[in-house]
């Protein structure tokens, strides 16, 4: 039972004054701009921006600076935030086959056509702390080499060729929106992929990692990763054609997973899928993986009782905002109901003890 | 695009749709007493409240059905352009326009489910002019009995007896609203 | 409305062109606007971006991003649209009335003191990144196998 109270404002005033401080910190330190954020922590930009389902990089980085670094608190800004906008419409779907790659690989062709780009990434460092990044200093630019801007084709679209891997269905079906109407189990794929790339990293990452461990296993190869930017297109009414409105960077996962056929399906690999805003690769893959754990159902596969084949276990808490509103909201005052639960204890205990007396 | 279509939406949409809104709440929550809507000047036949709700209710989510007389070129464009609200047929509608003759018979329209009464339609029926006088309103948000110049009270009295299911109704004229639910009672006198 | 003789074509290229464009830089190639009736706008809200199941399937909802429109007329009667990235009014105000300023016998003029700086940084900056990336492009050298003799 809820019963309201009042109170505590001049003390809610109070801790939000000191919040505001300690979030500025010791003053004799330079203040951190959203710029800066924006353009020195992009990994972080990148993750609020994903999770808060909103593609704006000034914002994702004024709710890091606001929420002191809590990535999850920063999700919950944007996700209030995006809950006042208009929806001025829905893109075209996105042409991730034209994308302007800034990495691509393939760890299951070594020389595909478009060729192996590490691009930015962190893969080949030996996580030894840099401790000149603890001085200030310039950095000297990378190295270029000749380039063409042409689109390289997406890896699976070879292994298409020979009919070795199965095809998704095509089609321009309306997709249901989490955002609008509720979720209701059982869910189709393409609200299954939104609900994936909008969760928490963290959970995602630890339900793909217990597919690979054999809870729900599915031989994952990373067919191809690609992060790069893509052009975001639109009908506009008012003109009758379709219009570039902006880029937005992506990362794309494609696993390719052995399939050892069902009674409706022949042997061939089957894909599971990953899509995420910004530079999120962990996210990516982690999301195709669970993907394809998830498609149990439809391939014909056997449930294993895995958790990860469980779509409404994965689906139901995947989602930070909900999760952390849930777990947090105990912390509240729940006075009357913990009084009620006392009362019942002791008479309980009571009667107890009384029992107790009564058998000697 | 019809030119004529890209004027007479808002100038300041956030402060006149919010103002419109509170009258449109008003109106809906008085069942019978008439509200001012201003702020648009839609196309013909459109009246200047009907459009102030169009734009204030409607957007890219709620499909509009336009009935047969506000079915032209101009409005459709002006829908498109202001909301884009997808124009649709009766039985698809969230929201539906048109005089009381262009949108009988009424049955076609959503009443909701009985787990979600909400997903019913509203209907925006366009009058000659609005007067509280005529059929006898009684029910939720009347304090003794109101009286409004409805088209009709059988349909009314039919939809009243499905609730709570059942479609809403804004009655507009000019630049007024009235609200009638499909909570109020409806009597002819 | 438009005169047919504008091709949606080069429209297309132009309206994309300055939705991307950084705001402020356009705000420096065109620092006054002319006289202009605003019709719709500028409004910030959020496009719902859609992506497909396994790049080619069937579509799927991957996140909003923002985005402002803003729609105007010239005194000549010239109407235009714009639909651009971000939460900046300056920024949607001033590519619509380019867009209309653009379907008149200004084009021309404004094709060159405009279009052309702005395609040509977005082009280098392009270039950039793709010669960065390709830097970062393996070459694989075969090392021999037990079986190669």
């Amino acid at each position: 039972m809820y019963v309201a109270v009042k109170g505590g404002e001049k003390a809610i005033d109070a801790a939000h004054a000191w919040l505001a401080e300690e979030r500025r910190g010791d003053t004799s330190v330079a203040e951190l701009s959203v710029a800066q954020i924006r353009q020195q922590l992009a990994l972080a930009v990148n993750r609020v921006m994903a999770e808060g389902s909103l593609y704006d990089p000034d914002l994702a980085a004024l709710a890091i600076k606001q929420a002191r670094g809590d990535l999850i608190e920063a999700i919950f800004l944007i996700r209030a935030y995006r809950t006042t906008l208009p929806r001025l419409g829905a893109s075209t779907p996105l042409e991730t086959a034209q994308m302007a790659i800034t990495r691509r690989i393939s760890a299951t062709f070594k020389d595909l056509p478009g060729g192996q780009i590490l691009g930015p990434t962190f893969d080949y460092t030996h996580r030894l702390l840099d401790f000149k990044l603890a001085a200030e200093g310039g950095v000297p630019p990378a190295p270029t080499a000749p380039a063409s801007l042409d689109a390289v084709p997406h890896v699976t679209s070879l292994l298409n060729r020979d009919g070795l891997i199965q095809t998704e269905a095509e089609g321009n079906a309306t997709p249901p929106d989490l955002t609008r109407e509720p979720m209701e189990i059982p869910t189709t794929r393409p609200l299954r992929l939104q609900a994936i790339t909008r969760g928490d990293e963290g959970f995602i990452l630890s339900m793909a990692y217990s597919t690979q461990r054999g809870y729900g296993r599915t031989h994952a190869f990373v067919g191809e990763l690609r992060i790069g930017t893509v052009a975001v297109e639109m009908e506009i009414p008012e003109l009758g054609f379709s219009v570039e409105i902006g880029e937005v960077e992506l990362t794309e996962c494609e696993t390719v997973n052995q399939f050892k056929g069902s009674k409706t399906e022949p042997p061939q690999f089957t894909r599971g899928y990953g899509l995420v805003f910004g530079q999120t690769e962990r996210k990516a893959i982690a999301m195709s993986l669970v993907d394809r754990a998830l498609r149990w159902k439809e391939l014909g596969e056997d449930n294993t009782g895995a958790p990860a084949q469980d779509e409404e276990f994965v689906l139901m808490h995947a989602d930070n905002i909900q999760a952390t509103g849930f777990l947090e909201h105990i912390k509240l005052p729940h006075y009357v109901d913990f009084q009620a639960e006392l009362e019942l204890v002791r008479k309980l205990r009571r009667e107890a003890l009384a029992h107790g007396e009564a058998a000697e | 695009m019809t030119p004529e279509a890209l004027l007479g939406g808002f100038t300041d949409a956030p402060r006149q749709s919010a103002r419109a809104f509170r009258a449109a709440l008003e109106a809906m929550s008085r069942p019978g007493t008439l509200w001012p809507l201003e702020g648009a000047a839609p196309p013909a036949p459109l009246s200047v409240a009907a459009g102030v709700l169009i734009l204030t209710l409607c957007d890219g989510t709620t499909p509009l059905h336009l009935g047969g007389s506000y079915d032209l070129q101009v409005v459709r464009d002006w829908v498109t352009f202001h909301t884009g609200a997808p124009l649709v047929s009766a039985e698809e509608a969230h929201f539906a326009l048109g005089t009381w003759a262009d949108l009988m018979p009424v049955d076609r329209f959503a009443i909701g489910l009985p787990d979600y009464p909400d997903r019913a339609a509203t209907l925006i029926v366009e009058m000659p002019s609005l007067s509280a006088q005529g059929p006898r309103l009684t029910g939720p948000g009347i304090a003794v009995v109101a009286h409004l110049n409805l088209p009709e009270t059988a349909a009314f009295r039919a939809n009243r007896a499905l609730f709570p299911q059942g479609f809403d109704t804004y009655l507009t004229s000019g630049a007024h609203v009235a609200g009638l639910p499909r909570s109020t009672i409806v009597e002819a006198v | 409305m438009n005169a047919l003789s504008i091709d949606t074509a080069a429209r297309k290229a132009w309206m994309g062109l300055l939705a991307r464009t950084a705001p402020a830089r356009l705000a420096e190639l065109m620092p006054d606007l002319p006289d202009h009736t605003v019709l719709r706008g500028p409004e910030v809200g959020a496009v719902m971006v859609c992506g497909r199941v396994g790049g080619t399937g069937q579509p799927f909802n991957l996140g909003e991003m923002t985005v402002t429109r803003c729609s105007v007329r010239l005194t000549s009667g010239a109407v235009g649209h714009a639909h651009v990235q971000g939460r900046d009014k300056a920024h949607a105000l001033r590519a619509a009335v380019l867009d209309a300023l653009l379907q008149t016998d200004d084009a021309a003029t404004l094709e060159a003191r405009i279009l052309t700086p702005l395609r040509t940084a977005e082009t280098a900056a392009r270039s950039l990144r793709a010669t960065k990336a390709a830097a970062t492009k393996v070459e694989f050298f075969t090392l021999v196998r037990g079986e190669d003799k």
